[in-house]
Protein backbone atom coordinates (compact mmCIF):
# COMPACT_ATOMS: atom_id res chain seq x y z
CA UNK A 1 0.00 0.00 0.00
CA UNK A 2 1.53 3.22 -1.31
CA UNK A 3 1.41 6.01 -3.14
CA UNK A 4 -2.00 7.42 -4.21
CA UNK A 5 -4.23 3.84 -2.25
CA UNK A 6 -1.61 4.96 0.73
CA UNK A 7 -3.17 8.40 0.60
CA UNK A 8 -6.87 7.64 0.70
CA UNK A 9 -6.47 4.90 3.37
CA UNK A 10 -5.21 7.61 5.88
CA UNK A 11 -8.06 9.52 5.13
CA UNK A 12 -10.45 6.70 5.73
CA UNK A 13 -8.26 6.59 9.01
CA UNK A 14 -9.92 9.88 9.55
CA UNK A 15 -13.08 9.38 8.98
CA UNK A 16 -13.06 6.23 11.16
CA UNK A 17 -11.92 9.01 14.00
CA UNK A 18 -14.54 10.79 13.13
CA UNK A 19 -17.09 7.94 13.43
CA UNK A 20 -15.64 7.58 16.91
CA UNK A 21 -15.50 11.40 18.13
CA UNK A 22 -19.65 12.01 16.73
CA UNK A 23 -20.32 8.90 18.66
CA UNK A 24 -18.65 9.87 22.23
CA UNK A 25 -20.69 13.02 21.53
CA UNK A 26 -23.11 11.39 21.94
CA UNK A 27 -22.97 10.84 25.72
CA UNK A 28 -25.44 14.14 26.24
CA UNK A 29 -28.27 15.05 25.01
CA UNK A 30 -26.58 18.81 24.80
CA UNK A 31 -23.92 17.38 22.24
CA UNK A 32 -25.81 14.66 20.59
CA UNK A 33 -26.41 16.75 17.84
CA UNK A 34 -22.44 18.03 17.47
CA UNK A 35 -21.81 14.22 17.39
CA UNK A 36 -24.87 13.33 14.66
CA UNK A 37 -22.64 16.01 12.57
CA UNK A 38 -19.25 15.10 13.06
CA UNK A 39 -20.03 11.60 12.01
CA UNK A 40 -22.16 12.89 9.06
CA UNK A 41 -19.08 15.00 7.95
CA UNK A 42 -16.64 11.52 8.31
CA UNK A 43 -19.58 10.37 6.04
CA UNK A 44 -19.15 12.83 3.27
CA UNK A 45 -15.41 12.39 3.68
CA UNK A 46 -15.69 8.93 2.97
CA UNK A 47 -17.61 9.39 0.13
CA UNK A 48 -15.27 11.79 -1.64
CA UNK A 49 -12.08 10.13 -0.89
CA UNK A 50 -13.74 6.81 -2.80
CA UNK A 51 -14.92 8.76 -5.78
CA UNK A 52 -11.76 10.55 -5.84
CA UNK A 53 -10.18 6.69 -6.05
CA UNK A 54 -12.19 5.19 -8.49
CA UNK A 55 -11.79 8.36 -10.56
CA UNK A 56 -7.98 7.91 -9.73
CA UNK A 57 -8.53 3.87 -10.55
CA UNK A 58 -9.78 5.18 -13.98
CA UNK A 59 -11.61 1.58 -14.77
CA UNK A 60 -15.32 2.50 -14.23
CA UNK A 61 -16.82 2.67 -17.59
CA UNK A 62 -19.52 4.99 -18.61
CA UNK A 63 -22.13 2.76 -17.44
CA UNK A 64 -20.59 1.63 -13.85
CA UNK A 65 -20.48 5.01 -13.01
CA UNK A 66 -24.35 6.09 -14.20
CA UNK A 67 -25.63 2.82 -12.01
CA UNK A 68 -23.28 3.78 -9.60
CA UNK A 69 -25.00 7.35 -9.44
CA UNK A 70 -28.25 6.64 -9.98
CA UNK A 71 -28.65 3.76 -7.67
CA UNK A 72 -27.35 6.19 -4.80
CA UNK A 73 -29.30 8.81 -5.53
CA UNK A 74 -32.12 7.23 -5.83
CA UNK A 75 -31.56 5.55 -2.53
CA UNK A 76 -30.43 8.68 -0.92
CA UNK A 77 -33.87 10.04 -1.99
CA UNK A 78 -35.82 7.25 -0.51
CA UNK A 79 -34.20 7.33 2.33
CA UNK A 80 -34.50 11.17 2.96
CA UNK A 81 -38.49 11.08 2.23
CA UNK A 82 -38.93 8.07 4.75
CA UNK A 83 -36.62 9.86 7.60
CA UNK A 84 -38.68 13.14 7.25
CA UNK A 85 -42.20 11.53 6.57
CA UNK A 86 -42.11 8.42 9.46
CA UNK A 87 -43.64 9.08 12.94
CA UNK A 88 -41.72 9.01 15.87
CA UNK A 89 -44.22 6.03 16.83
CA UNK A 90 -42.44 4.26 13.82
CA UNK A 91 -39.31 4.94 14.38
CA UNK A 92 -38.10 1.13 14.92
CA UNK A 93 -39.69 -0.13 12.18
CA UNK A 94 -37.81 2.51 9.84
CA UNK A 95 -34.43 1.61 12.16
CA UNK A 96 -35.24 -2.08 11.43
CA UNK A 97 -35.62 -1.32 7.50
CA UNK A 98 -32.09 0.70 7.32
CA UNK A 99 -30.68 -2.51 9.51
CA UNK A 100 -31.73 -4.92 6.70
CA UNK A 101 -30.55 -2.44 3.99
CA UNK A 102 -26.78 -1.68 5.53
CA UNK A 103 -26.76 -5.68 6.27
CA UNK A 104 -28.12 -6.63 2.38
CA UNK A 105 -25.88 -4.44 1.25
CA UNK A 106 -22.71 -5.85 2.85
CA UNK A 107 -23.60 -9.02 1.92
CA UNK A 108 -23.43 -8.04 -2.16
CA UNK A 109 -20.31 -6.94 -1.38
CA UNK A 110 -18.89 -10.21 -1.09
CA UNK A 111 -21.28 -11.85 -3.36
CA UNK A 112 -20.03 -9.46 -5.98
CA UNK A 113 -16.25 -10.34 -5.12
CA UNK A 114 -16.91 -13.61 -5.76
CA UNK A 115 -18.85 -13.78 -8.81
CA UNK A 116 -16.52 -11.26 -10.34
CA UNK A 117 -13.38 -13.33 -9.43
CA UNK A 118 -15.22 -16.34 -11.20
CA UNK A 119 -16.28 -14.40 -14.19
CA UNK A 120 -12.82 -13.69 -14.64
CA UNK A 121 -11.54 -17.27 -15.17
CA UNK A 122 -10.05 -16.41 -12.13
CA UNK A 123 -8.79 -19.69 -9.75
CA UNK A 124 -10.74 -19.22 -7.10
CA UNK A 125 -9.20 -21.66 -4.89
CA UNK A 126 -10.23 -21.57 -1.43
CA UNK A 127 -13.20 -18.89 0.25
CA UNK A 128 -12.34 -16.79 3.11
CA UNK A 129 -13.61 -16.90 6.45
CA UNK A 130 -14.67 -13.48 5.89
CA UNK A 131 -16.74 -13.29 2.73
CA UNK A 132 -18.59 -16.45 3.96
CA UNK A 133 -18.97 -14.90 7.75
CA UNK A 134 -20.07 -11.25 5.88
CA UNK A 135 -22.62 -13.10 3.53
CA UNK A 136 -24.12 -15.41 6.30
CA UNK A 137 -24.99 -12.36 8.61
CA UNK A 138 -25.59 -9.99 5.76
CA UNK A 139 -28.53 -12.54 4.24
CA UNK A 140 -29.54 -13.35 7.66
CA UNK A 141 -29.49 -9.87 8.97
CA UNK A 142 -31.27 -8.32 5.60
CA UNK A 143 -34.48 -10.62 5.88
CA UNK A 144 -34.66 -10.95 9.39
CA UNK A 145 -34.58 -7.02 9.63
CA UNK A 146 -37.81 -7.40 6.95
CA UNK A 147 -39.64 -9.63 8.83
CA UNK A 148 -38.82 -7.51 12.21
CA UNK A 149 -39.82 -4.49 10.26
CA UNK A 150 -42.95 -6.19 8.99
CA UNK A 151 -44.15 -7.28 12.81
CA UNK A 152 -43.49 -3.80 14.17
CA UNK A 153 -45.72 -1.80 10.89
CA UNK A 154 -48.44 -4.52 11.57
CA UNK A 155 -48.21 -6.29 8.47
CA UNK A 156 -47.48 -9.25 9.39
CA UNK A 157 -48.71 -10.68 13.03
CA UNK A 158 -46.98 -8.97 16.07
CA UNK A 159 -47.60 -12.47 17.82
CA UNK A 160 -44.80 -15.55 17.58
CA UNK A 161 -46.01 -16.82 14.48
CA UNK A 162 -45.23 -20.55 15.49
CA UNK A 163 -44.79 -22.46 12.07
CA UNK A 164 -45.66 -26.48 12.57
CA UNK A 165 -41.70 -27.49 12.21
CA UNK A 166 -40.77 -24.18 12.43
CA UNK A 167 -37.52 -25.86 14.67
CA UNK A 168 -36.66 -28.38 12.49
CA UNK A 169 -36.38 -26.26 9.00
CA UNK A 170 -34.74 -23.67 11.33
CA UNK A 171 -32.11 -26.10 12.29
CA UNK A 172 -32.03 -27.14 8.55
CA UNK A 173 -31.75 -24.15 7.05
CA UNK A 174 -28.62 -23.40 9.48
CA UNK A 175 -27.02 -26.30 8.83
CA UNK A 176 -27.08 -25.82 5.32
CA UNK A 177 -26.14 -22.30 4.98
CA UNK A 178 -23.08 -23.49 7.71
CA UNK A 179 -22.48 -26.67 5.68
CA UNK A 180 -22.10 -24.62 2.56
CA UNK A 181 -20.13 -21.84 4.26
CA UNK A 182 -18.05 -24.48 5.44
CA UNK A 183 -17.42 -26.48 1.80
CA UNK A 184 -16.31 -23.19 0.54
CA UNK A 185 -13.54 -23.18 2.52
CA UNK A 186 -12.03 -26.25 0.28
CA UNK A 187 -13.06 -25.36 -2.97
CA UNK A 188 -14.99 -22.17 -4.28
CA UNK A 189 -18.18 -22.31 -5.65
CA UNK A 190 -20.65 -20.15 -6.80
CA UNK A 191 -23.32 -22.38 -6.79
CA UNK A 192 -22.33 -23.14 -3.26
CA UNK A 193 -22.55 -19.35 -2.54
CA UNK A 194 -25.94 -19.11 -3.91
CA UNK A 195 -27.56 -22.06 -1.60
CA UNK A 196 -25.60 -20.61 0.89
CA UNK A 197 -27.58 -17.16 0.28
CA UNK A 198 -30.65 -18.46 0.17
CA UNK A 199 -30.66 -20.78 3.38
CA UNK A 200 -29.19 -17.65 5.48
CA UNK A 201 -32.35 -15.60 3.83
CA UNK A 202 -34.78 -18.56 5.25
CA UNK A 203 -32.92 -18.50 8.63
CA UNK A 204 -33.44 -14.89 9.11
CA UNK A 205 -36.85 -15.50 8.22
CA UNK A 206 -37.67 -18.13 10.83
CA UNK A 207 -35.23 -16.34 13.18
CA UNK A 208 -37.45 -14.00 13.89
CA UNK A 209 -41.23 -14.87 12.90
CA UNK A 210 -41.21 -16.77 16.51
CA UNK A 211 -40.79 -13.34 18.36
CA UNK A 212 -43.22 -11.89 19.64
CA UNK A 213 -43.60 -7.74 19.78
CA UNK A 214 -43.24 -7.42 23.23
CA UNK A 215 -39.51 -8.65 22.42
CA UNK A 216 -38.64 -6.28 19.84
CA UNK A 217 -36.34 -3.95 21.19
CA UNK A 218 -34.31 -6.71 21.64
CA UNK A 219 -34.75 -8.07 18.17
CA UNK A 220 -33.89 -5.11 16.85
CA UNK A 221 -31.05 -4.36 19.02
CA UNK A 222 -29.42 -7.57 18.04
CA UNK A 223 -29.96 -6.90 13.99
CA UNK A 224 -28.07 -3.85 14.46
CA UNK A 225 -25.24 -5.67 15.86
CA UNK A 226 -25.67 -8.25 13.17
CA UNK A 227 -25.33 -5.13 10.77
CA UNK A 228 -22.29 -3.26 12.07
CA UNK A 229 -20.26 -7.36 12.11
CA UNK A 230 -21.84 -7.75 8.47
CA UNK A 231 -20.27 -4.15 7.38
CA UNK A 232 -17.15 -4.74 8.82
CA UNK A 233 -16.68 -8.23 7.82
CA UNK A 234 -17.19 -6.32 4.53
CA UNK A 235 -14.42 -4.07 5.98
CA UNK A 236 -12.11 -7.31 5.62
CA UNK A 237 -12.96 -8.50 2.36
CA UNK A 238 -12.50 -5.51 0.99
CA UNK A 239 -9.61 -4.30 2.78
CA UNK A 240 -11.09 -1.35 3.75
CA UNK A 241 -10.15 0.14 7.31
CA UNK A 242 -13.25 2.54 7.86
CA UNK A 243 -16.09 -0.56 7.07
CA UNK A 244 -14.16 -1.85 9.66
CA UNK A 245 -13.93 0.55 12.10
CA UNK A 246 -17.26 1.45 11.33
CA UNK A 247 -18.39 -2.26 11.49
CA UNK A 248 -16.94 -2.97 14.55
CA UNK A 249 -18.35 0.76 16.60
CA UNK A 250 -21.99 -0.53 15.47
CA UNK A 251 -21.58 -4.05 16.33
CA UNK A 252 -20.35 -2.96 20.02
CA UNK A 253 -23.26 -0.55 20.19
CA UNK A 254 -26.05 -2.91 19.17
CA UNK A 255 -24.60 -5.83 21.55
CA UNK A 256 -24.35 -3.40 24.32
CA UNK A 257 -28.31 -2.46 23.91
CA UNK A 258 -28.91 -6.17 23.08
CA UNK A 259 -27.64 -6.75 26.65
CA UNK A 260 -28.94 -4.06 28.62
CA UNK A 261 -32.60 -4.95 26.83
CA UNK A 262 -31.81 -8.47 27.88
CA UNK A 263 -31.65 -7.45 31.41
CA UNK A 264 -34.68 -5.11 31.92
CA UNK A 265 -36.97 -8.11 31.01
CA UNK A 266 -34.87 -10.37 32.88
CA UNK A 267 -34.72 -12.74 30.24
CA UNK A 268 -31.48 -14.43 28.39
CA UNK A 269 -30.98 -13.95 24.80
CA UNK A 270 -31.50 -17.46 24.29
CA UNK A 271 -34.66 -17.75 25.79
CA UNK A 272 -35.54 -14.51 23.44
CA UNK A 273 -34.83 -16.02 20.16
CA UNK A 274 -36.39 -19.51 21.06
CA UNK A 275 -39.67 -18.15 21.55
CA UNK A 276 -40.95 -16.80 24.68
CA UNK A 277 -44.27 -16.39 26.64
CA UNK A 278 -47.27 -14.52 24.90
CA UNK A 279 -47.25 -10.93 23.12
CA UNK A 280 -48.77 -8.56 25.57
CA UNK A 281 -50.43 -6.69 22.33
CA UNK A 282 -53.47 -7.97 22.81
CA UNK A 283 -53.38 -9.66 26.16
CA UNK A 284 -57.06 -10.96 26.59
CA UNK A 285 -59.26 -9.13 29.38
CA UNK A 286 -59.72 -10.93 33.19
CA UNK A 287 -61.07 -10.47 36.15
CA UNK A 288 -59.26 -9.64 38.89
CA UNK A 289 -58.33 -12.70 40.54
CA UNK A 290 -59.40 -13.96 43.30
CA UNK A 291 -61.04 -11.73 46.38
CA UNK A 292 -58.35 -8.69 45.88
CA UNK A 293 -60.07 -5.45 45.82
CA UNK A 294 -59.18 -3.03 43.12
CA UNK A 295 -60.54 0.96 43.56
CA UNK A 296 -61.80 2.27 40.43
CA UNK A 297 -61.70 6.27 40.55
CA UNK A 298 -63.18 8.86 37.88
CA UNK A 299 -61.22 12.05 36.85
CA UNK A 300 -62.56 14.41 38.96
CA UNK A 301 -60.74 12.85 42.08
CA UNK A 302 -57.96 12.20 40.07
CA UNK A 303 -57.40 15.61 39.48
CA UNK A 304 -57.49 16.86 42.84
CA UNK A 305 -55.18 14.31 43.81
CA UNK A 306 -52.66 15.67 41.04
CA UNK A 307 -53.73 19.26 41.64
CA UNK A 308 -52.75 19.13 45.16
CA UNK A 309 -49.99 16.89 45.13
CA UNK A 310 -45.72 18.38 45.65
CA UNK A 311 -44.24 15.89 43.52
CA UNK A 312 -46.04 13.51 40.68
CA UNK A 313 -44.07 10.85 38.44
CA UNK A 314 -45.45 9.96 35.34
CA UNK A 315 -44.63 6.49 34.05
CA UNK A 316 -45.43 6.03 30.71
CA UNK A 317 -45.30 2.68 29.01
CA UNK A 318 -45.89 1.09 25.45
CA UNK A 319 -49.40 1.84 25.87
CA UNK A 320 -49.19 5.51 26.11
CA UNK A 321 -47.31 5.42 22.72
CA UNK A 322 -50.32 2.67 21.14
CA UNK A 323 -52.97 5.35 22.34
CA UNK A 324 -50.94 8.21 20.89
CA UNK A 325 -51.26 10.17 24.23
CA UNK A 326 -47.75 11.23 24.60
CA UNK A 327 -48.93 14.75 23.56
CA UNK A 328 -52.17 14.97 25.67
CA UNK A 329 -49.78 13.41 29.19
CA UNK A 330 -47.61 16.69 28.14
CA UNK A 331 -50.37 19.03 28.51
CA UNK A 332 -51.56 17.44 31.24
CA UNK A 333 -47.67 17.99 33.14
CA UNK A 334 -47.22 21.27 31.82
CA UNK A 335 -50.49 22.51 33.10
CA UNK A 336 -49.28 20.63 36.70
CA UNK A 337 -45.72 22.40 36.54
CA UNK A 338 -47.35 25.35 35.96
CA UNK A 339 -49.45 25.12 39.20
CA UNK A 340 -46.12 24.72 41.41
CA UNK A 341 -45.96 20.51 40.94
CA UNK A 342 -42.87 18.73 40.53
CA UNK A 343 -43.49 16.29 37.53
CA UNK A 344 -40.92 14.07 36.27
CA UNK A 345 -41.83 10.45 34.16
CA UNK A 346 -40.19 7.58 35.08
CA UNK A 347 -38.74 5.85 31.65
CA UNK A 348 -38.15 2.14 32.05
CA UNK A 349 -35.52 0.62 30.18
CA UNK A 350 -38.11 -1.43 27.54
CA UNK A 351 -40.73 1.36 27.57
CA UNK A 352 -41.41 1.47 23.88
CA UNK A 353 -40.54 -0.81 20.60
CA UNK A 354 -36.78 -0.61 20.86
CA UNK A 355 -34.46 1.02 23.67
CA UNK A 356 -35.11 4.45 24.96
CA UNK A 357 -37.85 4.85 22.45
CA UNK A 358 -40.08 6.32 24.81
CA UNK A 359 -37.66 9.29 25.33
CA UNK A 360 -38.20 10.64 21.84
CA UNK A 361 -41.69 9.97 22.21
CA UNK A 362 -41.72 12.41 24.73
CA UNK A 363 -39.25 14.89 23.64
CA UNK A 364 -41.46 14.75 20.76
CA UNK A 365 -44.28 15.86 22.21
CA UNK A 366 -41.67 18.79 23.79
CA UNK A 367 -41.18 17.68 27.22
CA UNK A 368 -37.42 18.48 28.24
CA UNK A 369 -35.15 15.83 28.66
CA UNK A 370 -34.09 17.11 32.13
CA UNK A 371 -37.16 15.92 33.63
CA UNK A 372 -37.00 12.29 31.77
CA UNK A 373 -35.62 9.69 34.40
CA UNK A 374 -33.70 6.38 34.10
CA UNK A 375 -35.69 3.61 36.16
CA UNK A 376 -31.74 3.97 38.38
CA UNK A 377 -32.31 7.77 39.18
CA UNK A 378 -35.83 7.91 39.56
CA UNK A 379 -36.62 4.70 41.77
CA UNK A 380 -35.33 6.22 44.93
CA UNK A 381 -37.58 9.55 44.36
CA UNK A 382 -40.91 6.78 44.18
CA UNK A 383 -40.91 6.90 48.24
CA UNK A 384 -41.88 10.96 48.48
CA UNK A 385 -43.86 11.28 45.47
CA UNK A 386 -47.20 12.16 46.71
CA UNK A 387 -49.35 10.73 43.29
CA UNK A 388 -47.45 7.92 40.41
CA UNK A 389 -49.32 8.21 37.66
CA UNK A 390 -48.94 4.83 35.36
CA UNK A 391 -50.25 5.38 31.93
CA UNK A 392 -49.82 2.35 29.91
CA UNK A 393 -47.39 0.68 31.57
CA UNK A 394 -48.38 -2.65 33.50
CA UNK A 395 -45.35 -5.39 34.19
CA UNK A 396 -42.45 -3.00 34.65
CA UNK A 397 -44.27 -1.50 37.67
CA UNK A 398 -45.73 -5.11 38.92
CA UNK A 399 -43.78 -5.84 42.56
CA UNK A 400 -44.25 -9.44 42.27
CA UNK A 401 -40.47 -9.24 40.23
CA UNK A 402 -39.69 -8.84 43.72
CA UNK A 403 -40.50 -12.24 44.83
CA UNK A 404 -38.89 -15.61 43.64
CA UNK A 405 -41.39 -18.33 41.52
CA UNK A 406 -43.18 -16.13 38.83
CA UNK A 407 -43.18 -14.99 34.99
CA UNK A 408 -41.24 -11.99 36.22
CA UNK A 409 -38.76 -13.11 39.07
CA UNK A 410 -35.87 -10.86 39.41
CA UNK A 411 -36.62 -8.29 36.27
CA UNK A 412 -35.54 -5.00 37.53
CA UNK A 413 -39.17 -2.74 37.81
CA UNK A 414 -39.88 0.80 38.74
CA UNK A 415 -40.56 0.75 42.48
CA UNK A 416 -44.15 2.66 41.63
CA UNK A 417 -45.43 0.86 45.06
CA UNK A 418 -43.80 3.53 47.21
CA UNK A 419 -45.68 6.67 46.12
CA UNK A 420 -47.88 8.21 48.15
CA UNK A 421 -50.91 7.24 46.43
CA UNK A 422 -51.15 5.72 42.59
CA UNK A 423 -53.15 6.26 39.77
CA UNK A 424 -53.02 3.53 37.21
CA UNK A 425 -54.75 4.68 34.09
CA UNK A 426 -55.69 1.65 31.50
CA UNK A 427 -58.96 0.36 29.39
CA UNK A 428 -59.22 -3.00 31.44
CA UNK A 429 -57.61 -5.62 33.92
CA UNK A 430 -56.21 -7.14 30.85
CA UNK A 431 -52.81 -8.27 31.49
CA UNK A 432 -49.20 -7.34 30.56
CA UNK A 433 -47.47 -9.35 28.45
CA UNK A 434 -45.76 -11.51 31.14
CA UNK A 435 -49.34 -12.72 31.23
CA UNK A 436 -49.67 -12.85 35.42
CA UNK A 437 -52.00 -10.11 37.43
CA UNK A 438 -50.46 -7.03 38.69
CA UNK A 439 -50.24 -6.37 42.16
CA UNK A 440 -49.92 -3.36 41.79
CA UNK A 441 -53.60 -2.91 40.89
CA UNK A 442 -54.98 -4.51 43.90
CA UNK A 443 -52.61 -2.02 46.11
CA UNK A 444 -54.80 -0.34 48.86
CA UNK A 445 -52.97 2.91 47.72
CA UNK A 446 -54.01 2.49 43.93
CA UNK A 447 -56.94 3.60 42.38
CA UNK A 448 -57.83 2.32 38.83
CA UNK A 449 -59.00 4.72 36.34
CA UNK A 450 -60.09 3.06 33.47
CA UNK A 451 -60.12 4.97 29.96
CA UNK A 452 -58.17 5.13 26.71
CA UNK A 453 -55.01 6.97 27.62
CA UNK A 454 -55.27 9.79 25.09
CA UNK A 455 -59.14 10.37 26.50
CA UNK A 456 -57.89 10.40 29.97
CA UNK A 457 -54.96 12.74 29.73
CA UNK A 458 -57.59 15.25 28.26
CA UNK A 459 -59.95 14.86 30.86
CA UNK A 460 -57.80 15.18 33.54
CA UNK A 461 -55.94 18.28 31.93
CA UNK A 462 -59.31 19.46 31.97
CA UNK A 463 -60.51 18.56 35.03
CA UNK A 464 -56.82 19.96 36.65
CA UNK A 465 -57.94 23.08 34.65
CA UNK A 466 -61.20 23.54 36.36
CA UNK A 467 -59.35 23.11 39.79
CA UNK A 468 -56.83 25.40 39.44
CA UNK A 469 -57.90 27.53 36.78
CA UNK B 1 -1.54 -14.85 8.21
CA UNK B 2 -0.76 -12.12 6.09
CA UNK B 3 1.12 -8.54 7.50
CA UNK B 4 -2.09 -7.04 5.85
CA UNK B 5 -4.96 -9.24 7.58
CA UNK B 6 -3.01 -9.05 10.63
CA UNK B 7 -3.47 -4.91 10.78
CA UNK B 8 -7.23 -5.77 9.87
CA UNK B 9 -7.42 -7.84 12.89
CA UNK B 10 -5.88 -5.40 15.32
CA UNK B 11 -7.87 -2.58 14.08
CA UNK B 12 -11.16 -4.52 14.48
CA UNK B 13 -10.25 -5.89 17.86
CA UNK B 14 -9.03 -2.27 18.57
CA UNK B 15 -12.08 -0.49 17.31
CA UNK B 16 -14.42 -3.06 18.81
CA UNK B 17 -13.12 -2.03 22.43
CA UNK B 18 -12.78 1.94 21.58
CA UNK B 19 -16.51 1.50 20.54
CA UNK B 20 -17.31 -0.80 24.07
CA UNK B 21 -15.85 2.50 25.87
CA UNK B 22 -17.71 5.07 23.62
CA UNK B 23 -21.21 3.61 23.82
CA UNK B 24 -21.43 1.76 27.74
CA UNK B 25 -21.35 5.90 28.49
CA UNK B 26 -24.34 7.05 26.40
CA UNK B 27 -27.04 7.83 28.27
CA UNK B 28 -30.39 5.81 28.20
CA UNK B 29 -32.37 8.76 27.02
CA UNK B 30 -30.37 9.04 24.15
CA UNK B 31 -30.49 5.11 23.74
CA UNK B 32 -33.11 5.39 20.35
CA UNK B 33 -30.93 8.34 18.42
CA UNK B 34 -27.84 5.81 19.19
CA UNK B 35 -28.81 3.80 17.34
CA UNK B 36 -30.01 5.32 14.58
CA UNK B 37 -27.23 7.10 14.42
CA UNK B 38 -24.94 4.12 14.70
CA UNK B 39 -27.22 2.81 12.20
CA UNK B 40 -26.14 5.70 9.70
CA UNK B 41 -22.37 4.76 10.34
CA UNK B 42 -22.94 1.41 9.06
CA UNK B 43 -24.38 3.25 5.80
CA UNK B 44 -20.21 3.03 5.22
CA UNK B 45 -20.92 0.00 3.30
CA UNK B 46 -21.80 2.83 0.69
CA UNK B 47 -18.03 2.72 0.31
CA UNK B 48 -17.91 -0.95 -0.52
CA UNK B 49 -20.48 -0.71 -3.09
CA UNK B 50 -19.21 2.04 -4.76
CA UNK B 51 -16.24 0.01 -5.37
CA UNK B 52 -18.00 -2.60 -6.88
CA UNK B 53 -18.26 -0.29 -9.98
CA UNK B 54 -14.16 -0.66 -10.17
CA UNK B 55 -14.79 -4.01 -11.84
CA UNK B 56 -18.14 -4.34 -12.68
CA UNK B 57 -18.23 -5.11 -16.18
CA UNK B 58 -21.19 -6.79 -17.34
CA UNK B 59 -24.54 -7.13 -16.45
CA UNK B 60 -24.86 -9.19 -13.56
CA UNK B 61 -21.90 -6.81 -12.06
CA UNK B 62 -24.25 -3.81 -12.75
CA UNK B 63 -27.57 -5.15 -11.32
CA UNK B 64 -25.09 -5.61 -8.56
CA UNK B 65 -23.86 -2.41 -7.93
CA UNK B 66 -27.20 -0.46 -8.21
CA UNK B 67 -28.93 -3.01 -6.03
CA UNK B 68 -25.97 -2.06 -3.61
CA UNK B 69 -25.71 1.26 -3.74
CA UNK B 70 -29.36 2.13 -3.63
CA UNK B 71 -29.45 -0.29 -0.22
CA UNK B 72 -26.44 1.60 0.93
CA UNK B 73 -27.46 5.02 -0.72
CA UNK B 74 -30.92 4.94 1.12
CA UNK B 75 -28.86 3.69 4.30
CA UNK B 76 -26.49 6.33 5.14
CA UNK B 77 -28.73 9.23 3.86
CA UNK B 78 -31.86 7.93 5.91
CA UNK B 79 -29.76 7.10 8.52
CA UNK B 80 -28.59 10.43 9.38
CA UNK B 81 -31.80 12.53 8.06
CA UNK B 82 -33.65 10.80 10.94
CA UNK B 83 -30.90 10.47 13.76
CA UNK B 84 -30.59 14.76 13.05
CA UNK B 85 -34.64 15.25 13.42
CA UNK B 86 -34.88 12.97 16.40
CA UNK B 87 -32.17 14.94 18.64
CA UNK B 88 -33.36 18.38 17.50
CA UNK B 89 -36.40 17.49 19.61
CA UNK B 90 -34.32 17.05 22.55
CA UNK B 91 -34.37 20.36 24.50
CA UNK B 92 -33.43 21.38 27.67
CA UNK B 93 -36.77 23.25 28.47
CA UNK B 94 -39.63 23.35 26.62
CA UNK B 95 -40.40 25.99 23.84
CA UNK B 96 -43.18 27.91 23.91
CA UNK B 97 -46.31 26.58 21.76
CA UNK B 98 -46.13 29.56 19.31
CA UNK B 99 -42.40 28.58 18.57
CA UNK B 100 -42.64 24.90 18.51
CA UNK B 101 -42.90 22.85 15.45
CA UNK B 102 -43.72 19.33 16.50
CA UNK B 103 -43.36 16.96 13.15
CA UNK B 104 -42.81 18.62 9.72
CA UNK B 105 -43.76 21.71 10.86
CA UNK B 106 -40.02 21.91 10.89
CA UNK B 107 -40.03 21.36 7.25
CA UNK B 108 -41.35 24.66 6.23
CA UNK B 109 -39.95 27.76 5.76
CA UNK B 110 -36.48 26.45 5.10
CA UNK B 111 -36.01 26.40 1.31
CA UNK B 112 -32.87 25.93 -0.76
CA UNK B 113 -29.91 23.91 0.24
CA UNK B 114 -29.35 26.14 3.77
CA UNK B 115 -32.80 24.53 4.93
CA UNK B 116 -31.43 20.89 3.29
CA UNK B 117 -28.51 21.09 5.45
CA UNK B 118 -30.59 22.31 8.16
CA UNK B 119 -33.06 19.10 8.06
CA UNK B 120 -30.47 16.31 7.25
CA UNK B 121 -28.74 17.77 10.40
CA UNK B 122 -25.26 19.50 8.71
CA UNK B 123 -24.73 23.20 9.28
CA UNK B 124 -26.38 25.13 11.71
CA UNK B 125 -30.16 24.69 10.79
CA UNK B 126 -32.34 25.80 12.98
CA UNK B 127 -32.75 25.15 16.65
Amino acid sequence: MTGFTGYIQLVYVLVAALFVIGLHLMNSPATARRGNQVALTGMVIAGIATLVLMAHDGTVTATGWIVLIVGALLGSAAGLWAARTVQMTAIPQLVSAFNSLGGGAAALVAIYGYYDAESRGTVLGTTSVFTVLDVLIGAVTFSGSIIAAGKLQGLIAGQPVIVKGGRVLNVVLAVVALGSGAFMFGTASLPAMLVMVLAALGFGVMMVLPIGGADMPVVISLLNAFTGTAVAMAGFVIGNWALIVAGALVGASGSILTKLMADAMNRSLGNIIVGGFGTGDGAAALAAGGDAQIRPIAADDAAIQLAYAAKVIIVPGYGLAAAQAQHGVAELAKVLEDHGVEVSYAIHPVAGRMPGHMNVLLAEANVPYPQLKEMDEINPEFARTDVALVIGANDVTNPAARRPGNAISGMPILDVDQAKSIIVIKRSMGHGYAGIDNELYTNPKTSMYFADAKKAAADLTAAVKTLVG
Amino acid sequence: MSTALLTDLTIFILALLVGIEVIGKVPATLHTPLMSATNAIHGIVLVGALLIGVTAHNAVGYVLAFIASFFAGANVVGGYAVTGRMLKMFRRKAVPPAAGQPELGSLDGHRGLRGLAGRIGIGKGQS
